[in-house]
């Protein structure tokens, strides 16, 4: 179907379903590298504004892709409720984003519609949204997930700890994962990016976490963040995987340049099921994404890089996940280039995910080759903060040694709990102010922790077991 | 913050602890952060003075070639990764002329992501590398000097010079922790759209911490002469010297 809009006798076309998104988004690098981007400001503006008028049922009858050549786009298809979708059947995509930021609609309505809500729907309302919209929105859909605590209470802020090293010495890593509990970090999951994907090495590690975790009784979960595959073969050898990772993306052909389809996604999701490690919830799928992972696989379709996006997030909800973690700023310029285009995505993605149901959580990041500072960090780390964010990253100093790029510090949190009286998962929380990490007023304690961590920072330091 | 947990840092070259001033970073700490984005940034953003460059290799007896690569500026080099990948039609004609020689390895050298590397690091290595090729009878090309470039530009180089190797040095992505690292990308009968797994990567050259400029010219002669020798260049080239070395 074909959209066209004339304005101050000015004709503009926009030839599909597609194309209308992607002229329609605000403007970033990955659009314009893909040649699918608005062509000027009042293209832009004038597709929003196409965009606004479309009733929300055009993407039900006008799939992206064709559902019989795309897996993921038969998902989107096959799991979209129509019961719950009955209350907003009606509305235009302009509609659809008033409703959401009406004072009539209570929180329950919008959590009641999840289902209802197809990625591109998501997608396409949060191009007609600002930053604030965006915030006050998500704001709005609370999230709950299970594993060992419970993550995304309203008033609550999680942190994954993210203790990476260049070559996965495991003192080096009991070096930060130690420093990183101590400013409090880590409820989200403990999680090591392996700078080698073997099963070995990630056997090792898995064993580290598990005996950190149960030594010092720690409400929290463990996950070495190695292809599905890979943890798949040691769920089989019994070794201790309480979540699993991967990254996925929005379209079939990019989920294949990672190496997985939805098959290989259900039979992990079942193993590790099996295991029956959670005591408190079964949410055990820790997905990463990002925008632009379609583009730089080729696999894109023609459609922009926040749609792929949120389809993304159709193939995440499908399997129940703790968390899900938007990695920003990670892939470089080409894709957003500053750190205007850095927030943005980072509002987008927290928002569509939420909206769909999913526990959104933001890596805000950045490469040096990008034009962002840590200022940038900052502010799109506030603003998601403001949001209901579900967790953000905890890297020593922000600077990630393995991976080479800038995160969020332990301090980073700790700022977003003095600012805004954000509290860590309740289970996590207790534990802190247990084992006087914190004070019992959600801040860091002046004294020492127990003497058991005490022990163990001393038996580290002194190279004993 | 206890002498253990201090002692810690001896462990990691991660920043932690790190001490706090209330929930915030300590001066020190964050000032240090501070410096070492700036390193970064300038490594990205400092011009690469190509003529002095192009000075210094002649110094050494090598011909050198100032190419261009279809970017504009290097705001236009960071967003289209795609037009670093190729030569101007100008460079492209000029490469052409010289096609009727038979070459067996192109050289190239880029600023890539990192003028401070090339800068700090560039004739030393070319200068290793070419001590290196010249103990074996390669034909060499003129030294290609371009801006701007990515590592993919050596498919289009070495396809123009129909060259049967083509090695390209390019200043790596800067970190916090190193701004002035070279890669060296070795591919075998370069032609455009070869992709990564068709190439060979020596990595992180950055003496005295990373990798010496000796050692990374024994490593990439060995791989050129395996990719001639067995016509292949990418996975299935392995580069495991340890043998090699004796």
């Amino acid at each position: 179907m074909a959209f066209t809009r004339t304005f101050k006798g000015r004709s503009y076309g926009f030839g599909d379903l597609k194309t209308l998104l992607a002229k329609a988004s605000p403007r970033r690098s990955a659009d314009e590298l893909a040649g699918i981007a608005a062509a000027s400001e009042e293209e832009r503006a004038v597709a929003q504004w196409v965009l606004a008028d479309l009733p929300l049922t055009t993407f039900l009858m006008d799939p992206l892709i064709p559902p019989e050549e795309d897996e993921v786009s038969r998902l989107i298809e096959m799991s979209h409720d129509r019961m719950a979708f009955a209350p907003i059947s009606s509305f235009t995509v302009g509609e659809f984003r008033e409703w959401l930021l009406s004072e009539v609609t209570a929180y329950a309505d919008i959590a009641a519609i999840r289902t209802g809500i197809t990625p591109e729907m998501a997608a396409a309302v949060s191009k007609i949204m600002r930053n604030q919209d965006l915030i006050a929105a998500a704001r709005r859909c609370s999230v709950t997930t299970r594993f060992r605590n419970t993550l995304g209470l309203p008033g609550r802020l999680s942190t994954r700890l993210q203790p990476n090293h260049p070559t996965d010495d495991p003192r080096g890593i009991a070096a930060s994962l130690l420093d990183g509990l101590l400013y409090g970090s880590g409820d989200a999951v403990i999680g090591i990016n392996p700078a080698t994907d073997s099963p070995k090495n990630v056997e090792r590690l898995l064993h580290l976490l598990d005996e950190v975790i149960r030594r010092h009784e720690i409400p929290t979960q463990s996950c070495v963040l190695a292809h599905v595959t890979t943890t798949l073969e040691l769920i089989h050898r019994s070794v201790p995987v309480d979540l699993v990772f991967q990254s996925i993306a929005g379209t079939e052909a990019a989920n294949r340049s990672f190496g997985i389809n939805l098959a290989l996604l259900a039979e992990a999701h079942d193993a590790a099921r099996s295991l029956k490690r959670g005591n408190l919830g079964e949410n055990l799928m820790y997905f990463e994404t990002g925008q632009g992972s379609a583009l730089s696989a080729n696999a894109h379709h023609g459609i922009d890089a926040q749609t792929c996006e949120a389809r993304a997030y159709g193939v995440a909800r499908a399997f129940s996940p703790l968390l899900v973690n938007t990695v920003v700023g990670f892939i470089g310029p080409e894709y957003l280039f500053d750190g205007k285009q850095i927030i943005r995505a980072g509002l987008e993605d927290h928002f569509s995910g939420k909206l769909l149901g999913l526990p959104m959580g933001c890596d805000v990041c950045y490469t040096n080759h990008a034009e962002a500072d840590q200022n940038d960090m900052d502010g799109l780390l506030t603003l998601l903060a403001v949001a209901g964010c579900t967790y953000i990253m905890g890297v020593p100093g922000a600077d990630d040694i393995m991976l080479a790029y800038q995160s969020t510090s332990f301090h980073d949190a700790l700022y977003l709990r003095r600012v805004l009286g954000l509290r860590p998962a309740p289970e996590f929380e207790e534990w802190l102010n247990r084992v006087g990490i914190f004070d019992g007023r959600n801040a860091l304690s002046q004294g020492n922790p127990s003497p058991k961590l005490l022990r163990a920072i001393q038996e580290l330091s002194d190279g004993t077991p | 913050m206890t002498a253990s947990r201090v002692a810690l840092r001896r462990l990691t070259q991660a920043r932690i602890a790190l001490g706090r001033a209330g929930h915030a970073l300590p001066t020190q700490a964050q000032l240090d952060f501070q410096l070492a984005h700036a390193q970064a940034r300038d490594a990205v953003h400092v011009p690469w003075n190509i003529e002095a460059f192009a000075g210094q290799v002649r110094n050494l007896g090598e011909e050198a070639l100032l190419l261009a690569t279809a970017v504009g500026s290097r705001d236009e080099y960071l967003r289209r990764p795609d037009l670093g990948r190729l030569l101007d039609e100008d460079s492209r004609a000029r490469l052409k002329q010289l096609r009727n020689q038979d070459t067996d390895v192109a050289l190239i050298i880029t600023n890539g992501l990192s003028s401070t590397a090339i800068e700090r690091h560039g004739i030393p290595l070319v200068q290793a590398i070419r001590n290196a090729y010249r103990t074996r009878s390669f034909r060499l090309a003129p030294v290609a000097l371009v801006p701007n470039g990515r590592v993919a530009l050596s498919d289009d180089i070495g396809g123009a010079l129909a060259a049967r190797v083509a090695v390209i040095i390019v200043g790596e992505r800067p970190g916090l922790s190193a701004a002035d690292s070279l890669g060296i990308y070795l591919t075998f009968a370069p032609h455009p759209g070869t992709t990564d797994a068709g190439r060979n990567c020596i990595s992180n050259v950055r003496p005295p911490e990373g990798l010496g400029y000796e050692a990374a010219a024994a490593k990439l002669l060995f791989l050129t002469e395996e990719a001639l020798r067995l016509g292949l260049s990418g996975v299935a080239l392995k580069d495991d010297l340890s043998g090699w070395l004796g």
